[in-house]
């Protein structure tokens, strides 16, 4: 195991993150702030209940999903997409290290500023919206695995990009749907029967629903189905980052 | 005894179809400097990147320091340093910084000892707090060889190190190369500037086409393709090349003031005593003569021009009128 390496480009990694901490975190931590203060404070109030949930801590998770999916994606993808784009990424391909080491660099860092980012909003969100996590430690489980997950994904489009807009596609034409149909703003049993099925189709629904459970105990799937779905998505992701090192696409004509 | 590195019929053929290489087979000694010439297009990055880990293979075998560069990769990579043809730095990294983490990268505990020393050496030490954008096209090739440098590789890849560097850099980098040899480091390096292959390497490798035509010791290349010129200046001129003279590799210059001849460095050392034996019987007399071999630059255009490859079959290289490229 080549320690130094994985540590040599995690740090990098986190350096550049300290770099761009204004559009990393103060960005998404204020547009999340922005749905607390109107939804959780201002018309939350005239809403009703959702499973006896006050309407501002109902959409807690969801949101917090939001911002853990759209910045483990596109960290994970520009921190990868950079060096391939520049060039520099020849040192590092040149360099002893595993697949598996520079995943855990690359994916590490990504994940772990996503992580922080969930922390700095679920600390924000309490100025706004009271709330409580009934299993602190599911909670901590489920964003540390959802901020992996997607730290991978997002690493996975950041080796397949070749070009700047494709890295922005995917969080914004495709997770933003996702996470606003996903049961976000309500429960997916609130929706007509066939579009409850429908809902099922959707990824997100089920992390947003486990989510949900770790903070209230109330979930639209069982929490099992939540874990074991990410589960299932985090290991066809590992699959899929083994199969480009191995075949060298687009990394290694 | 295998080479430090071993290459056997190394094949490669880009997804597109091209091939880029051609049953390469070339061994590297221990503590050489081997320079790889060949025009644009001949293989020599590619070459360079499949032993490295930058491009995958499609046959054949490669070990570097007695290690197999797939099943053994991080052996072999270990060993290697590479300097490659394209500048890329990370515009926000500072000199230091970028120089550390390739220490790191390449599997080194920290060092800053062996850092500093390196920076010194390449003249960056003043700079090494600088973000890397703030510095010159000349001062970031150096900093990527610096980079290479950082983890003490037993070998060094330098894939035209000093295109688009200035004279004096070029002189110093060449110092450090020989300096780096001196330690037991082995050194292959690419170039378009014959001059630097004449100046420094031991041994030499020609690549046109995918295909390696020749590797030779370069003073034998030298002696064994050059040819040799002995120009005579005459104390009248000639009109005419006199008939005796005939059929002899000579002609004139300087409006009948010079007379050259030309011959093969190798095996035509009787003719010029005949030359000069037959110009004292014709009564022509010379003030001054100069005898010039021919350079590696001549040798190697002479090499790539010729229709096909098949080195034992050369002669001497046309010393003049064939253009580079
Ligand atoms: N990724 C690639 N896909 C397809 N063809 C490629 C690729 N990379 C290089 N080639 C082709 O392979 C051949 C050899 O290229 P290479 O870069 O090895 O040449 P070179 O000897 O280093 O040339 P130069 O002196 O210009 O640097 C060229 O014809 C090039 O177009
Ligand atoms: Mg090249």
């Amino acid at each position: 195991m080549n320690l130094h390496g994985i540590r040599a480009i995690y740090k990098f990694e986190m350096a550049r993150m300290r770099r761009t901490l204004m559009q990393s975190v103060a960005s998404p931590v204020i547009s999340t702030t922005l749905y607390f203060v109107v939804f959780g404070a201002a018309i939350g109030s005239r809403m009703g209940d959702i499973d006896g949930i006050s309407y501002g801590a109902f959409i807690i998770p969801g949101l917090l999903m939001l911002s853990l999916l759209t910045q483990s994606i596109s960290n994970a993808s520009f921190g990868i997409y950079m060096p391939k784009f520049s060039g520099t990424i020849y040192e590092v391909l040149s360099a002893p290290v595993s697949y598996l080491e520079i995943v855990l660099g690359y994916v590490g860092a990504a994940a772990t500023k996503s992580v922080i980012l969930g922390l700095i909003i679920l600390v924000t969100a309490r100025f706004f919206v009271d709330y409580q996590v009934l299993h602190p430690f599911w909670m901590l489980a489920f964003l540390v695995l959802t901020a992996v997950t997607f730290s991978l994904f997002g690493f996975i489009i950041g080796i397949w990009a070749d070009g700047f807009e494709q890295l922005q596609v995917v969080p914004l034409m495709v997770i933003t749907p996702l996470v606003f149909l996903g049961g976000t703003f309500y429960s997916i049993d609130m929706l007509p029967e066939v579009w409850q099925t429908v809902a099922l189709f959707n990824p997100v629904v089920y992390l947003i629903s486990g989510f949900r459970w770790a903070f209230y105990g109330v979930s639209d799937v069982h929490i099992g189905i939540s874990v074991g779905m990410t589960l299932v998505f985090l290991f066809a992701c590992m699959f899929t980052i083994s199969w480009i090192f191995r075949t060298g696409y687009r990394l290694r004509p | 005894m295998p080479g430090e590195i071993s290459i056997r019929h190394l094949e490669k053929v880009y997804d597109d179809g091209f091939r880029a290489l051609s049953d390469i087979n070339l061994e590297i000694q221990r503590g050489e400097i081997f320079a790889l010439l060949g025009p644009n297009g001949a293989g020599k990055t590619t070459l360079i990147s499949i032993v490295c880990g930058l491009v995958n293979a499609s046959g054949g075998e490669v070990m570097v320091a007695g290690h197999d560069i797939i099943r053994d990769y991080r052996g072999a990579r270990e060993s290697i340093g590479l300097v490659p043809q394209e500048l890329s730095t990370d515009a926000f990294e500072s000199v230091w910084g970028a120089v550390s983490f390739s220490r790191g990268l390449f599997g080194k505990s920290p060092d800053p000892a062996h850092i500093e020393k390196v920076l010194r050496e390449l003249s960056l030490w003043d700079k090494r707090n600088n973000r890397l954008m703030s510095l010159s096209g000349g001062m970031k090739r150096r900093v990527m060889i610096a980079k290479a440098l950082s983890h003490e590789p037993r070998v060094l890849f330098l894939d035209e190190p000093t295109a688009g560097v200035d004279v004096e850099l070029r002189r110093d980098m060449w110092a450090m190369v020989r300096g780096l040899r001196e330690s037991g480091v082995t050194i292959i390096l690419t170039t378009h500037y014959i001059e630097e292959a004449e100046e420094m390497a031991d041994r030499i490798g020609v690549i046109r086409n995918g295909e390696i035509i020749l590797v030779e010791d370069k003073a034998q290349l030298m002696a064994k393709l050059g040819s040799k010129e002995l120009r005579l200046h005459l104390q009248h001129p000639l009109d005419a090349i006199p008939d005796a003279l005939n059929g002899e590799p000579v002609s004139l210059e300087a409006d009948g003031y010079d007379l050259i001849y030309t011959f093969d460095a190798q095996r035509e050392q009787a003719g010029v005593a005949r030359l000069l034996r037959l110009l004292g019987e014709k009564g022509i007399e010379f003030r001054d003569l100069q005898t010039r071999e021919s350079s590696l630059e001549e040798i190697f255009v002479g090499l790539v021009n010729r229709p096909s490859a098949g080195v034992d079959a050369a002669t001497t290289a046309s010393p003049s009128g064939v253009n580079e490229r």
